[in-house]
């Protein structure tokens, strides 16, 4: 295990070194907040929360009735990445991205890594997110996984520098792209002298390079596609970020209801009558797309649409049976990938994984349960997952006797000190651990992401959970030359 | 454009004309009722409220009696009366948030607004309340949509689509009005052209706000016939069957698509009886009969308008 994965380590900040020193990237910051009187500051605050009140009324009280939905809290002092650091985090994306995509094509066609024995069939064949009716599908362009959201943390390492690791790839339906881009208009609209100081790399064309990829696999010969986003309805949570995207691209916003398959080919019920549908971009699980195929009791879903698919009518954004390479499960093997299908060495490392199936890991990590991070293979949103460190004796007993009784459904992994930013809090500004989810588009022979991402912080101090499921905040992400 | 998308526009805009159009109703009974010589025939009017909108079997089953206030607290309030205006004003904001993405924010914050307002609204609460000033916050809150609608929306199919909501469920609401109304207020074998009751027929007009409309048309004394010619062949009279349906006949010549010649037609014709109509015409055939044969062939014309361009209705 590398130092900087070690427990106890002291976190690395964003903003100062271990010094005291403001690091060079956020100097013209520090300098602009240093100037700054606090009222304006606060007053700032209040601006934001009475605005994004105002979107949250517009979008999401409808959820809030059903005591579901709420604001996810904005913090108002952005993270800031050197340039320098995110060509390195991009070329790293990019390559993990190529190496998932050609893992979902191989494993779906000739299966040559599993043949060459670098993964274990059955960790593929017996995996419940497998989809065998993928199995010889083409999909256009071999792209399975066209949009990518990438989680990573940086924990400090020995001599200062913090590294960023990868805790998570999601090749499903990951969300928060919307948070990211009204992030950055209020902070626009807030604080326009402070964008006229740094140089701050834009991320309002994330629309366009979303819609420029998904008529980028449009299925062959189609020469004007016609998009749209898939919702599974007013009701989901993302609702609100499904509706942003299909305004922002200027697309319709359809769900299951709207479209039906006849002689499998898709089309949507229009004013006009039906109108051919080419590429979706869905929004809705695997499970729910079409009752014929999958659930049958979803009514979310277009009967028919799985045949339609497989027949190379339609294409679906991202592509059933994407969930068997982001699997909690499978992560570890993704280093594996990058040198099996690129020949190259992976250029964002993993976090140290041990997995619970095997004998070794299982009596190691057992030996250690109060200083590891234990999680489920198929869990998410920061649920289902042990915090040593942070878990009572008792917590810490119960979980044991859950891993004793299903081992293989249990990941484990070092408590990782994520890196720190300052964070408007009660008391002042104080530091909070962050993550940093960049979205990675693949579509044709390119692949594009608006410079940095969206960054969750844990509002609770000490705490290393930055789902909003679980009290996390965002932060603007700006990435400065 | 999506079908889903414009039957939630046409479903936002109608169920907000009939919000409108429901304390309009309210509001001309409800003056009428502080009319010092009403007394006796009160129930009469009461009823014809629920008559109008066919809730009358609906309220029998509350147990409730036919007071004043009940009456008005079940239009106004009761969460199981569909037809409520608590309900039209919900269902107008669902159909709204559904599409969300299709509307300008200022379209949506209307609506959104709206429905906070009177979400909380009890009829404890009611009681407290100047009713009159009650009745024309409903007016206005949909004239404020339907204004931000015309000033802010971009003037596409969409656009149509709420418009086509607003003039159907508007020609309904006048005609029933107008059919209710009438008989309650012209007693049997009265002559439609004389005077019964200025203060009544006064509220009717006002109900429509037509009442100084009708003194620059007629300039004369109210009678019956008129108020009728009025309020159904008078293409100049905003809420007039009339004016309903040239708008229409105008929008379903502009979304037109290949399955709806049948449908446009059918507008078409229902337009040229009001357009070439006579009251003398419809009086012979009867005023009832004649709103009654209108009112079917809207409804009509409504599925038609759904399984052409929206969400398919079942058809018997």
């Amino acid at each position: 295990m590398s130092e900087a994965t070690k427990t106890g380590a002291m976190p690395y900040d964003e903003m100062y070194a271990t010094d005291g020193a403001v690091r060079p990237h956020y100097r013209a910051y520090a300098d602009w907040l240093d100037d700054v009187p606090r009222q304006l500051i606060e007053r700032k605050r209040s601006e934001a929360d009475i605005a994004f009140h105002r979107v949250g009324i517009t979008f999401n009280v409808y959820g809030a009735e059903g005591g579901k939905e709420r604001l996810i809290p904005f913090d108002l002092l952005p993270r800031i990445i050197p340039g320098s650091e995110w060509r390195e985090l991009e070329r790293g994306l990019s390559q993990r991205v190529r190496a998932l995509n050609a893992f979902l094509a191989d494993i779906y066609h000739g299966q040559e890594i599993l043949r060459a024995g670098r993964i274990p069939a059955d960790q593929i064949l017996n995996n419940a997110q497998f989809r065998p009716e993928m199995k010889g599908v083409d999909v256009p362009g071999g792209l399975y996984s066209m949009i990518a959201g990438i989680d990573l943390v940086r924990a400090a390492g020995a001599d200062g520098r913090g590294e960023f690791f990868v805790l998570e790839d999601n090749l499903r339906v990951p969300s928060g792209v919307s948070y990211l881009l009204e992030n950055r208009k209020m902070m626009m609209r807030l604080f326009p002298d402070l964008f006229s100081r740094y140089h701050v790399q834009p991320v309002d064309h994330y629309p366009d390079l979303l819609l420029e990829t998904l008529r980028a696999v449009a299925p062959a010969g189609v020469v004007d596609p016609t998009v749209v986003v898939m919702t599974p309805g007013a009701h989901n949570s993302a609702y609100f970020e499904h509706s942003f995207l299909a305004q922002q691209m200027g697309v319709e916003l359809v769900e299951g209801q709207d479209m039906f398959v006849q002689d499998d080919v898709l089309y949507m019920r229009t004013t006009q009558g039906p109108r051919r549908v080419d590429v979706i971009y869905r929004r809705i699980d695997d499970d729910f797309l079409d009752p014929l195929a999958f659930r049958a009791d979803s009514m979310l879903g277009v009967p028919g649409l799985m045949r339609a698919y497989q027949a190379g009518h339609v294409t679906l954004a991202n592509a059933v049976g994407t969930g068997v390479a982001d699997d909690k499960s499978i992560y570890p093997y993704v280093p594996e990938m990058v040198r099996f299908y690129l020949g190259e060495e992976p250029v964002l490392n993993n976090v140290p994984t041990w997995m619970l199936r095997e004998k070794d890991d299982l009596a190691y990590v057992l030996d250690r349960l109060p200083e590891l991070v234990v999680k489920e293979v198929h869990g998410a949103g920061g649920y289902g997952m042990l915090v040593g460190p942070a878990s009572t004796k008792a917590e810490i007993e119960d979980f044991r006797q859950r891993i004793l009784a299903a081992p293989e459904k249990y990941i484990a992994q070092p408590t990782l000190s994520l890196s720190t930013c300052p964070t408007f809090v009660e008391a002042g500004i104080a530091p909070r651990h962050i993550d940093l989810r960049p979205f990675v588009l693949s579509g044709g022979k390119q692949i594009r992401m608006v410079p940095g991402g969206l960054t969750r912080v844990a509002l609770k101090e000490g705490s290393l959970v930055v789902n909003s499921s679980q009290g996390g905040g965002t932060k603007d992400t700006w990435v400065v030359d | 454009m999506l079908s889903r998308t414009a039957d939630h526009l046409y479903w936002m805009a109608r169920y907000t004309e009939r919000a409108e159009n429901t304390v309009r109703m309210l509001d001309v009974s409800y003056r009428m009722s502080l009319l010092p010589q009403s007394n006796g025939d009160d129930h009469g009017n009461w009823r014809a409220i629920l008559d109008i909108s066919e809730l009358s079997d609906a309220y029998a089953r509350t147990g409730r009696p036919l007071s004043p206030r009940d009456v008005i607290e079940f239009v106004l309030l009761d969460r199981d009366n569909l037809s409520s205006v608590w309900n039209c004003l919900r269902a107008a904001r669902e159909n709204a948030h559904a599409v969300r993405g299709k509307l300008t924010s200022e379209m949506w914050e209307t609506t959104n607004t709206t429905w906070l307002e009177i979400r909380d609204l009890t009829p404890a609460r009611l009681q407290d309340m100047d009713l009159g000033a009650f009745f024309e916050w409903v007016k206005f809150r949909s004239h404020l949509l339907r204004g931000v609608t015309v000033g802010t929306m971009f003037h596409d199919d969409a656009f149509q689509f709420a418009r086509l909501g607003t003039f159907l469920e508007r020609a309904d609401n006048t005609a029933r009005l107008l059919d209710v109304k009438y008989h309650a207020l012209m007693p049997a074998g009265e002559d439609v052209h004389n005077a019964t009751d200025y203060y009544r027929w006064g509220s009717l007009l006002r109900s429509v706000s037509a009442f100084e409309t009708y003194r620059q048309v007629y300039r004369d004394v109210i009678t019956p016939h008129k108020v009728a010619e009025l309020l159904m062949l008078n293409d100049a009279m905003p809420r007039s069957l009339h004016a309903c349906l040239d708008e229409i006949v105008d929008i379903l010549g502009q979304v037109a698509n290949s399955r709806s010649c049948e449908t446009t037609r059918k507008a078409g014709a229902l337009h040229a009886s009001l357009h070439y109509g006579s009251m003398d015409d419809i009086f012979a055939v009867g005023l009832h009969e004649s709103l009654e044969k209108f009112l079917a062939c809207i409804n009509k014309l409504g599925d038609r308008i759904s399984n052409d361009f929206l969400m398919p209705v079942a058809t018997p």
